[in-house]
């Protein structure tokens, strides 16, 4: 099952395309990271997925085929929004009663509880609570819903360090007691942030985003496991670099990196080294490269080397 | 919140938890499932694990180091592969076997010998680092089963500077 499915999706505010020609695939049981700069469009699709804006071309549909937006996706869909909206005079408990009474589903009892081992007190004003401690009620009030997909966008902008950790772990918790034994069940996520690194412990699914499109999309793993750093003299780079393909070359007087595609299994040039690459490296590697891409599926992926890099002065 | 206070006072044990913790190594660029490995197979070599010992659960591992479920059963199941492991439905997962170590009149003969290149080593003027890097490149390059071009990892002293 895909949590959420999307198909030429397309939406245009005035003349500005927030996001274009958007076709993704996002499978269920992932922590799914929606990475870009400011502007990649990330929001945008984020928004059209929960049914918060309609697309002006393409469409998309959430768990299975229900229609973003419809009766059933909003049953199965928490979202929390960039800056955690929450009415700052309502106390916690308030706001639990606020969001049991708005929905059709509301786990009362688990919602409190899990205030309770945060110490987070019921009678406090929402606006009177910690950054962190704010997160983590609007993170309960999403969770109590019992969803099967958790959509966050942006969640860790506003925290500290330590609220930051926390909230993760409370995130990647709710995996796990909602899994049980068996593999259904349980609650898949997907998450954005500009802000790469604090997703790499968490993420196992990654869509690299810049200028509203999407140009990466695949299994972190998968991904790490096709790409490769190879190391070795700057003279040499360019005539090594035709054999291969570069994803994005950086070179000194002497030395020169080539992030290619490629396996460990490649045999690798005399006199060159072969490095694995990490989820962040292999991001910036593409985010300078806009025209290159790696997207699931044989029609689409296009070779990366066919921007031709500037490995050449 | 207390999830990493826990971590690191646990004189005792209660039912069902594990006499290890997992840490994470961020900047080692080492998967974080194979840093779980790792670490289990480096206890196992210890003596802080032993067969029939539990594992620390998948939640509590999530908990304390925020990392996907995923990785840890993916780390668990690398780990059932090797044999070292195995998971008990509804209960967890509890050491299998330990493993098989170099004797210790071995290590000790292999530590002298390194310790000779060590020495070696430093009055050629190779610094710390400048070991470490020949050492990396001279294990990779004989993991591949090849020997050549073993000296040239001294230069790379630079590590990679995206940021």
């Amino acid at each position: 099952m895909n949590v959420i499915e999307s198909r030429g999706l397309g939406k245009r505010y005035h003349s500005t395309w927030a996001l274009r020609e958007c076709t993704v695939a996002i499978p269920a049981g992932h922590v799914a990271a929606l990475v870009g700069p400011n502007g990649a469009g990330k929001t945008t699709l984020l928004n059209l997925a929960t049914g918060l804006a309609a697309p002006s071309a393409g469409g998309v549909t959430v768990l299975g085929g229900r229609p973003a937006g419809s009766p059933a996706a909003l049953d199965g869909i928490a979202f929390v929004a960039q800056d955690m909206p929450m009415y700052k005079n309502l106390s916690a408990r308030d706001m639990l009663h606020l969001t049991r009474n708005l929905n059709r589903r509301f786990d009362q009892q688990y919602a409190e509880t899990r205030l309770g081992e945060l110490g987070i007190p019921l009678k406090r004003k929402a606006g009177k609570l910690s950054g962190g401690q704010q997160a983590q009620l609007a993170l309960t009030l999403a969770l109590a819903r019992r969803p099967r997909l958790l959509v966050l966008d942006e969640p860790m902008a506003m925290l500290d360090p330590i609220a930051r950790h926390d909230f993760m772990a409370s995130v990647m918790t709710a995996m796990v007691e909602g899994k049980g034994e068996g593999e259904e069940g349980g609650v898949s996520v997907v998450l954005s942030s500009h802000v790469l690194a604090e997703l790499e412990r968490v993420a196992d699914y990654l869509i690299l985003m810049s200028r509203g499109r999407v140009q990466v999309a695949g299994e972190v793993d998968d991904l790490l496991a096709s790409h490769r750093m190879l190391t070795g003299p700057a003279a040499e780079a360019d005539r090594y670099a035709e054999r291969l393909s570069v994803v994005h070359a950086r070179r000194g007087e002497a030395q020169a990196h080539l992030l290619v595609r490629g396996t460990a299994d490649d045999p690798v040039a005399p006199g060159w080294e072969a490095h694995p690459v990490g989820l962040e490296e292999l991001a910036l590697a593409y985010l300078r490269e806009p025209a290159a891409a790696a997207l699931p599926g044989p029609d689409r992926a296009r070779r990366g080397n066919a921007s031709q890099p500037e490995v050449s002065r | 919140m207390d999830i990493d206070k826990e971590v690191n006072n646990e004189p005792r044990r209660p039912a069902g938890a594990s006499p290890i913790e997992f840490r994470l190594d961020p900047s080692s660029g080492v998967p974080t499932y194979l840093q779980l490995v790792h670490q289990v197979e480096h206890a196992l070599r210890l003596g802080y694990l032993k067969p029939g010992d539990q594992l620390p659960k998948v939640r509590d591992v999530v908990a304390a180091l925020a990392i996907n479920p995923n990785t840890v059963l993916k780390g668990y199941k690398e780990l059932e592969t090797k044999g070292l492991a195995a998971g008990r439905p509804g209960q967890g997962t509890f050491v299998q076997a330990a493993l098989s170590q170099v004797a210790l009149p071995e290590l000790g003969a292999l530590r002298k010998s390194l310790l000779g290149w060590l020495a070696d080593a430093d009055t050629a003027g190779l610094d710390e680092d400048g070991v470490v890097a020949l050492f990396t490149s001279v294990l990779r390059d004989f993991d591949k089963g090849r020997g050549g071009q073993a000296g040239r990892g001294v230069a790379s002293g630079e590590t990679e500077g995206v940021a």
